[in-house]
């Protein structure tokens, strides 16, 4: 079928947040690893920064991640007219 | 169809209902046994219990959940709520290398163990953001499926079967292994014994309902683990932390580790005994450089001293003792140069103990940011891996809609997250522990874990005075990384009904992986190549029936394969990481995000990423090179595991650039993409949802 200018702002704006969250990914994952040396020398309630990112920190950040996707895209799915309706 | 007049809310409530039943009935099982130990019931009747309940419970639901309809089989009927869906994949993904052996190498290899655990999350926002909610769009049984569809053709489809079972295959094989290893050490059954055990309770669950028991199995598995995973840890925790959510608390511990590891650095005693390694490694290494020589002189030596006790006329006990040195001189220069290697490698233990927090441990500058480029090479590979490994992926193809397939990642990773993120805590409250109680009590006296575990398995704790002081130094003790998750009940103080607990709690873990990878496989058999390739025309209750005889047949050559005990399982399970990342992350991606990806980029992509990863590991891994493949330097020094880290961007460079070189999709290619965009496009003629 024939893609409205609508759809097609749905698409862009779901590019722009899967953009945004990947690069949060991005600095949780690798610019932490590359620096954990020098957040190490931070200490967090007695963790070295850099072993609490790895251990715990990175890993809750994921989570958050993933379930600010699942609500975005649920709103914007209800803005756009796109949403599968009362499904559950 | 059943599913569309079943109503999901009272569905899910009533699953809710079930399963809060089952954790309670499991809990006071656990009760009454711990009841039945303190009136004397004996270990081996806990193991077995634990061994034959859980089994018995696993096939019970995989009756009750039989099936011989085609949604149902292959996708339990396309209605499991996000937050089971979450359980479910939990328990798929995480396996017995997770539950028993994460915990170890965070132990041994203290921070730098820790790019496993965010390799094995952190890849879950590329399936949340990339995949699951576009293939839960698309709505077919499998991923070849939607790599044929999208691409084309049936090169793309076998491409995909092939990479498929390979990735799941090796791992499959790692999993029955475990299972084998953890019913023989809580039963005393024989290792063949243990892997038919489990892999008869396996069968029973996939071959009857296949996706649908294997997701009810699933979630019940989840609760059981993630139970024995936290017990005890939390008792543990409360003993050092204070705490009951040790998680949160255990930075002082860490700190107090870090300040024991300076201690036994410095301890003169420690010193000792690490110099008598470092003597003994260096005895060795000069052996090793004139072999011939040092063993005529050896061999001299020996027997001069029997001679001269002889000719002395020396006590019966000392000649008797030179006797057995002679008798016990090596054979011949071979059988030496075996011993000799060994002791070269004591030089490992002449080194101070690694300290826990500190990353990327090196020699000097340069070794340091190696260990950082592996540490990242690890995690990238984990986590592009996860977003490619079929089994898991397969699991979003079973949720009600597309927005519950996203809320669905959110609860598998939150799932994970729990077990992942108790795993760190675990390894520096076990190390605190041993720091404090083990080393320095007094061989005559050692912890009761401790004692019982030596004498049980030498590879697991090794403890043998070596100063002859009678006083346990750091150095002296060697740990096999699963003793952390096997012997903290022990370590805890736990009666023995808990160490059953986590037994049963590993076997879940082991199982319901197989379970998911077994599944995988016959479906891609009796799916993608019997069904889709073969025989088209073919009845539903035939591709049901094909699947079922496939899946025995897989599991007895898995079984077998098993049996044979290949060794470098680790290596293999990394491999597969590496492999999937390599063949279906690109073309998944891509297949999605870019139309103008064509099946000419898609074959040579997935055939390029592959033929990267494969070189790389075969030019660099020792079992290969062992072999005769010609050696060649690691680039940038990335060890093989990480071979993705090259197979990847070539695959995904491979597919740009073939596709801008041939002529773009078709225009019915180009609708699918549009259609599994958009969770429901009102007009949209094309239905590609499979029943």
């Amino acid at each position: 079928m024939q893609l409205t200018e609508k759809h097609n702002e749905y698409w862009r704006k779901n590019l722009v947040y899967t953009a945004i969250l990947l690069f949060a990914w991005f600095v949780a994952t690798f610019v932490e690893a590359w620096y954990a040396r020098e957040l190490n020398g931070i200490t967090f309630f007695g963790w070295p920064l850099g072993f609490w990112f790895s251990a715990q920190g990175s890993l809750a950040i994921y989570v958050i991640i993933i379930g600010i996707y699942a609500m975005l895209m649920r709103k914007l799915d209800l803005e756009y007219n796109v949403d599968e309706g009362d499904l559950e | 169809m059943s599913s569309q007049v079943f109503s999901h809310s009272s569905f899910k409530s009533a699953l809710k209902k079930y399963y809060t039943f089952y954790t309670g009935g499991f809990i006071g099982f656990v009760i009454l046994l711990a009841i039945a130990e303190q009136l004397g019931m004996s270990k081996q009747w806990i193991g077995y219990w634990f061994l034959f309940a859980t089994i018995g419970l696993y096939a019970g639901i995989g009756i009750m959940s039989r099936t011989a309809e085609v949604a149902e089989y292959y996708v339990a009927g396309r209605r499991v709520p996000a937050f089971f869906n979450g359980m479910a994949t939990g328990a798929d993904w995480m396996s017995a290398a997770s539950f028993i052996g994460m915990a170890g190498t965070l132990f041994l290899g203290g921070y730098d163990g820790l790019a496993w655990v965010m390799g094995w999350t952190g890849g879950y926002c590329l399936v949340a953001l990339f995949l699951a909610p576009y293939l839960r769009k698309f709505g077919q049984f499998t991923i070849p499926d939607f790599l044929a569809e999208r691409y084309g053709g049936n090169i793309v489809r076998t491409i995909g079967i092939i990479s498929a079972i390979t990735c799941s295959f090796v791992y499959v094989v790692a999993q029955i292994y475990g299972v084998g290893l953890i019913t023989s050490r809580f039963t005393g059954l024989e290792f063949g014994v243990g892997v038919f055990v489990g892999l008869s309770g396996i069968l029973v669950c996939s071959m009857l309902g296949g996706m649908k028991a294997v997701t009810w199995t699933q979630v019940a598995q989840y609760i059981i683990l993630i139970i024995a995973y936290m017990t005890p840890v939390v008792w543990l925790g409360t003993k050092h932390t204070g705490i009951p959510i040790p998680q949160f608390a255990y930075g002082y511990t860490l700190q107090k580790v870090g300040d024991l590891e300076k201690k036994i650095t410095a301890d003169p005693k420690e010193q000792e005994v690490r110099k008598i390694f470092a003597d003994r490694a260096a005895a060795g290494r000069a052996a090793l450089a004139a072999p011939d020589k040092t063993y005529a002189e050896g061999k001299a030596n020996v027997e001069q001293a029997l001679a001269s006790a002889k000719s002395s006329n020396a006590p019966a006990d000392q000649v008797a003792a030179a006797e057995k040195t002679v008798a016990g001189y090596p054979k011949d220069v071979d059988a030496a140069k075996v011993q000799w290697s060994r002791e070269a490698g004591l030089a490992a233990r002449a080194a101070p103990p690694r300290p826990h927090a500190e990353a990327f441990v090196g020699a000097n500058e340069a070794a340091r940011n190696t260990a950082r480029l592996n540490f990242i090479g690890i995690v990238f590979c984990m986590m592009f891996g996860t977003a490619a490994l079929p089994h898991i992926l397969m699991r979003y193809y079973t949720t009600p809609s597309v927005q519950q397939a996203r809320v669905s990642v959110f609860w598998s990773l939150f799932f994970i997250f729990l077990l992942y993120f108790t795993a760190p805590c675990l390894a520096v409250l076990a190390k605190y522990d041993m720091f404090t109680n083990l080393v320095g009590s007094s061989f005559a006296s050692l912890p009761a874990w401790a004692a019982a575990w030596a004498k049980v398995d030498p590879g697991l704790l090794n403890i043998t005075d070596i100063n002859k002081d009678g006083i346990v130094q750091w150095a002296e003790v060697v740990i096999g990384g699963d003793l952390i998750v096997l012997a903290t009940p022990e370590i805890a103080g736990l009666p023995y009904v808990v160490s059953g607990l986590v037994a049963a709690g590993g076997l879940a873990a082991a199982l319901s992986t197989a379970d998911g990878l077994l599944l995988t496989i016959a479906n891609a058999l009796s799916h993608d190549l019997y069904y889709k390739m073969i025989d088209p025309h073919a009845s539903t209750t035939k591709r049901v029936t094909i699947s079922k005889v496939l899946l025995l047949v897989v599991a007895i050559i898995a079984a077998y394969v098993t049996s044979l005990k290949p060794g470098d399982i680790l290596f293999l399970v990394g491999a597969a990481f590496s492999l999937a990342a390599s063949a279906f992350f690109p073309p998944l991606v891509l297949g999605v995000f870019w139309k103008r990806a064509n099946k000419w980029g898609a074959i040579i992509g997935m055939a390029a990423g592959l033929g990267v990863c494969i070189y790389y590991m075969m030019r660099t891994y020792p079992f290969f090179t062992n072999m005769g493949v010609p050696k060649m330097d690691l680039w940038f020094g990335l060890s093989p595991v990480s071979a993705g880290m090259f197979g990847l961007p070539v695959g995904l460079l491979a597919i740009i650039i073939v596709s801008y070189l041939t002529s773009p999709p078709s225009k019915e290619v180009q609708e699918l993409v549009e259609h599994v965009r958009y969770p429901n496009l009102k007009g949209d003629t094309l239905v590609s949802e499979a029943r």
